[in-house]
């Protein structure tokens, strides 16, 4: 098997691994954050659909270039209001009780 | 430039990993979307530098575009949390099913045995996940019946359907340049994600939006081999990781396989009982009894659902927190995982409320005090404080771990009436002796009781 695969076969296992072990780790009490930040990272696509919105147009068609613009808004989307509402709910996790004014 | 990009990556991949770590607390987690968001900006940066990104027009009005409607999706209220995550799995999988169909159209028939293998993959994925949480957030958004929709032989004829696109998908694999079974193969996939929600009812929607971020991850991983880049498998298995790990605490929670979730149309089962139970008794009290009952009592658990985000009541029972800890009560809120419509729902609608996390209590560590508990006030859950679930073989819930409310001294539930639960089963806890009913809405109700505790006198102090 061509090596480069097999090395991406490995991050793959390795990552999942790791990943089930942080999740596990996450304070039950953030799921819904977690969930929302995972929403946000798997934006991640945006790397792919850039590369397809973005080649030259000798390399490409304007079919493709379409979807990969539709991409890319979508996964910005998606980047923009995962990492705004994670914090924005984050920020309501509190210990104690304000003090009154 | 090329190593830099690389570079680049590598770093963007560690801070995701940082990003989720951190959240393993609520101290740190906010330096999670900190981590997260540099990562994500780095890669972006990268990407733009990357040689064969030479056309920036498009890129940059999507990342405009991008931007002003994430923003005010990033706004919604906290009960409509759920809504929007699935809306969001769908923007994440149409996505990835896109960059695939690009992927194929740009290089077909000339495309590797293992690449095709992994656009067909990441187009199935991507497009089965788009319709099916485009339809899961119709069900949360109630666009559509909430209610599980099933017909004769459902199982069977999407099985039909999921076998039909698998096998489109094998023959393009191995003949790439049958490009008029492309379009057929992308629409099955979109038909069979509407096909897998339809049967499936609101109190199972914590699984599945679960389940669907899991494939939204499992999709940038298969885009991540198309376009060879581990930044992509990293960050697509970090999130497949989640949802898988999520899924599992809501199959568990409810104990029940993902099989049966997915295929089990809960929710449809028992409705035939209806009008025969009615005759037996229940004691029902005022919002002053139970205002009385509340502040003599010295430990309160409250244990809130679904209904209690319906009625967004989360601010209300915050006063009534305040009105009893005031008195010198002890309250603590004990938390199914799967209340609400999602993981962690009513976490995040009580952090709202402002109530301290500390209070917010997992079932499994409320479970042992509940006997010292004076009072289990019930706001707007049902099936998961049912006590048949411990010990009616017959009940569709049996084997589910409930929260012991019935081992409390006395148990006061907030319901607009009598009618069964989301799972359409009866609670055999409303018939307990102790057990007082509160009939009204939960908002209203738990103002009345608040006026009650403070005299009368309303918000004063």
């Amino acid at each position: 098997m061509d090596i480069k695969l097999t090395l991406s076969l490995y991050i793959f296992m390795l990552a999942t691994f790791l990943g089930i072990e942080v999740i596990r780790g996450v304070s039950r009490l953030l799921h819904t954050p977690l969930m929302s930040l995972t929403n946000a990272i798997s934006a991640i696509a945006v790397v792919g659909a850039i590369q397809i919105a973005g080649a030259a147009p000798e390399h490409t068609t304007p079919f493709a270039e379409w979807l990969g613009a539709i991409a890319v808004f979508a996964s910005t989307t998606n980047i923009v209001s995962g990492f705004l509402l994670t914090d924005r709910m984050l920020k309501m996790f509190k210990k104690r009780e304000p003090a009154k004014p | 430039m090329s190593s830099l990009i690389t570079l680049i990556y590598l770093i963007a991949s560690a801070a995701f990993i940082l990003s989720l770590k951190w959240m393993s607390d609520p101290k740190t987690a906010r330096r999670g979307v900190f981590a997260g968001v540099l990562g994500m900006t780095a890669a972006v940066i990268g990407t733009l530098f990357l040689p064969n990104v030479s056309h920036y027009t498009p890129i940059l009005i999507a990342l405009v575009l991008g931007t002003i409607v994430g923003i005010p999706i990033s706004r919604v209220a906290m009960t409509a949390v759920p809504q929007r995550t699935a809306i969001s799995h769908a923007f994440g999988a149409l996505a990835a099913a896109l960059v695939g169909t690009a992927e194929y159209y740009l290089h077909a028939p000339h495309i590797a045995r293992f690449t095709m293998g992994a656009i067909v993959f990441e187009t199935l994925l991507g497009f089965l996940t788009f319709t099916g949480s485009v339809m899961a957030f119709a069900k949360l958004q109630e666009l559509i019946p909430t209610r599980p929709i099933t017909f004769k032989g459902q199982n069977k004829f999407n099985f039909a359907l999921l076998g039909t696109a698998a096998l489109i998908g094998v023959i393009l694999v191995i003949a790439p340049g049958l490009k008029f079974l492309f379009p057929i193969f992308a629409l099955l996939a979109l038909a069979f994600g509407v096909l897998l929600i339809i049967p499936i009812g609101g109190a199972d929607m914590p699984t599945v939006i679960s389940l669907l971020n899991s494939y939204a991850g499992l999709a940038a991983v298969a885009m991540g081999f198309v376009l060879d880049s581990q930044l992509l498998i990293i960050a697509g298995a970090l999130d497949g990781a989640s949802g898988l790990i999520l899924s599992i605490i809501m199959c568990k929670a409810m104990n029940r396989s993902f099989t049966n979730v997915l295929f089990g149309a809960f929710g449809q089962v028992q409705t035939a009982a209806v009008g025969e139970a009615e005759t037996r008794v229940v004691k029902s009290a005022s919002a002053e009894e139970a205002g009385q009952v509340l502040e003599n009592s010295q430990l309160v658990v409250i244990i809130p659902g679904y209904g209690m985000a319906v009625a967004q009541a989360q601010h209300k029972v915050r006063e009534l927190y305040d009105a009893l800890t005031k008195k010198g009560v002890d309250v603590r809120f004990a938390i199914h995982p799967v209340a609400g419509r999602m993981p962690g729902h009513m976490n995040v609608l009580l952090a709202e409320a402002d109530i301290p996390y500390d209070k917010l209590i997992e079932m499994d560590d409320i479970n042992p005090d509940m006997p010292q508990a004076d009072v289990a006030l019930v706001i707007g859950a049902n099936d998961v404080t049912n006590p048949a679930a411990r010990h009616d073989k017959s009940s569709p819930i049996f084997g589910m771990p409930i929260i012991d409310c019935d081992k409390a001294r006395t148990v006061m539930v907030i319901k607009r009436s009598m009618n069964p639960g989301f799972a359409g089963i009866e609670n055999e806890l409303y018939f307990d002796e102790k057990t007082l009913m509160l009939f009204g809405d939960a908002k209203g109700f738990v103002a009345e009781i608040v006026k009650s505790l403070t005299g009368g006198s309303g918000m004063g102090h």
